[in-house]
């Protein structure tokens, strides 16, 4: 099993460790709903190590990635970053990434832990001349998310308050070269950061001590969950398209020719066979993925990603629905199949969780998702 | 109620000499933070080893055994109210249901505490 330069950290922290997609990770550390209000509520920290880093360089790398990537890569300048796709020729999600321009001809893209191995032949099998990719397997990777975040950076990196939402800054730790990127998984404030394993390691406990509460995967799946944010695996997959998973808004069909454009163009033109919902249950009850949904009695589709809400209290999750079994303005009438029990459930658009009273640290929310992966 | 004079099943459920059920410190720790729990219906008879009971927490949902025969008694509605009672006090507060067992004789034959906690040492989590 992998494990990431900060296996020891989570050991001697009391994480309890799981396998994920092939990684030793913590699941957690004092509990699920303390490090979810962590982070609702000051800020947490999550070691990203096991997602993929990858490196894109060379005069043809930008037209590389504008043909493989579902999102405008033309939109990007030196510092901004966007959420994007890769799809097949089906328009099946290959993976869901985020890709930075870090300056001319260079881009740094992060990949889902889960499809580093599928994602690497996948672009390395469409690559020109001209373009090259590096896979930076030795890396490390650290968030720091919520509302005390951009306090907590500052102390470290001076100007990182100042950065906004979905852009990357090279910064300098310990002599070492790194990169603080304003994004994340969670729906809060907060920094992704990149580089160097024994740099990351001496910032780790150092961001401990400023207040940074040690996070596993299971408050990454419940915050991340509140926003409605996709997981590749449970949400995403091959099987199912950009447009079912509801990422119309990264597929630029304006851009010029990319990998599944003309799957997706013809999906779009005849409209979806199936939707994914987000759905709030009505009665008590804990959604998880591969729980039937119904609709006026019949199987309509089925839950994708699952939990119960610590911020609101109550049970919500993600699911595909057929089209042409729930009318598109349907709001009531769903039902969630758990165990034995037909629990009632209205769908409903995330985000599911809005926060109190939004202070936003950049001037243009872009969309309201600001994301990677866990 | 004191550990000791409980009797466990293999399933990480406790029973007192008068049918209360409820499940292990252990068992807790490895469910982690409850946030739902589902009881029986008072008066619903169940088998030894009967799924009688759903606990679930942030990230799983776990069946409850019934550790005898016998008719559910009563049940405890502030757990379903205050699900965490199930973490915060596995022993008394966070009791689930209380059994009118069909063969007191059942009873006997479940594991003492000190048995139970030798079992835990070598058995998967729950």
């Amino acid at each position: 099993m992998n494990k990431t330069p900060f296996n020891e950290f989570h050991k001697r922290g009391g994480g309890r460790l799981i396998d994920f997609g092939g990684w030793q990770m913590p699941v957690q550390f004092a509990g699920i709903l303390v490090e979810h209000r962590a982070v609702r509520e000051r800020a947490g920290l999550f070691d990203i190590s096991h997602m993929g880093q990858v490196s894109v360089t060379g005069p043809r790398a930008a037209e590389f990635l504008q043909a493989v990537t579902t999102n405008d890569v033309a939109k990007l300048a030196p510092g901004r970053g966007q959420y994007s796709l890769l799809c097949r020729e089906t328009g099946g999600v290959v993976d869901d990434l985020y890709v930075y321009e870090l300056g001319p001809e260079k881009f740094f893209l992060i990949v889902n832990a889960s499809r580093r191995g599928a994602d690497l032949p996948w672009l390395k099998g469409r690559l020109p001349g001209g373009a090259e990719i590096v896979e930076h397997s030795e890396a490390a990777g650290l968030a720091l998310q919520g509302p005390d975040s951009g306090k907590i950076a500052l102390e470290f990196f001076p100007g990182a308050d100042g950065l906004e939402k979905n852009r990357i800054l090279e910064c300098s730790w310990q002599g070492a070269k790194i990169l603080a990127a304003r994004t994340g998984y969670t729906g809060e404030d907060g920094f992704e950061i990149f580089g160097d394993a024994a740099a990351l390691k001496s910032l780790y406990p150092r961001l401990q001590a400023a207040g940074a509460v040690p996070c596993g995967l299971g408050a990454r799946d419940t915050l991340r969950l509140e926003m409605g944010y996709r997981l590749y695996g449970n949400d995403l997959d091959e099987g199912h398209s950009a447009l079912e998973a509801g990422l119309g808004w990264v597929v630029k069909f304006d851009k010029g020719e990319f990998v599944g454009r003309a799957a997706l163009l013809g999906e779009k033109e005849r409209g979806p066979a199936r939707r994914m919902i987000g759905f709030k249950l009505e009665e008590k009850g804990v959604p998880r993925h591969g729980h039937e949904v119904l609709f006026g009695g019949k199987t309509v589709g089925i839950v994708t990603s699952g939990t119960f809400s610590p911020s609101l209290q109550v049970g919500l999750g993600l699911a595909y629905v057929d089209n042409a079994l729930v009318p598109k303005d349907a709001r009531e009438g769903l039902a969630i199949r758990i165990h034995d029990r037909i629990v009632r459930a209205a769908i409903q658009a995330p985000p599911f969780y809005k926060k109190p009273a939004q202070i936003l640290t950049s001037p243009v929310p872009e969309r309201g998702h600001t994301r990677s992966h866990p | 109620m004191n550990p000791s004079d409980l009797r466990f099943a293999k399933t990480h459920e406790w029973i007192a000499a008068d049918g209360t059920v409820g499940l292990s410190d252990h068992a807790q720790h490895e469910i982690t933070d409850v946030v739902f729990v589902e009881l029986p219906k008072a008066g619903r008879s169940v088998k030894a080893g009967e799924g009688a009971s759903v606990v679930e927490s942030v990230k799983a949902a776990f069946d409850v055994y019934a550790p005898v025969a016998g008719q559910v008694a009563a049940v405890n509605p502030e757990v379903v109210a205050n699900p965490a009672l199930v973490n915060q006090s596995p022993y008394d507060k966070g009791w689930l249901f209380r059994l009118k067992p069909a063969d007191p004789a059942e009873w006997d034959g479940l594991m003492t505490y000190e048995r139970y906690q030798e079992f835990v040492k070598t058995a998967e989590p729950h």
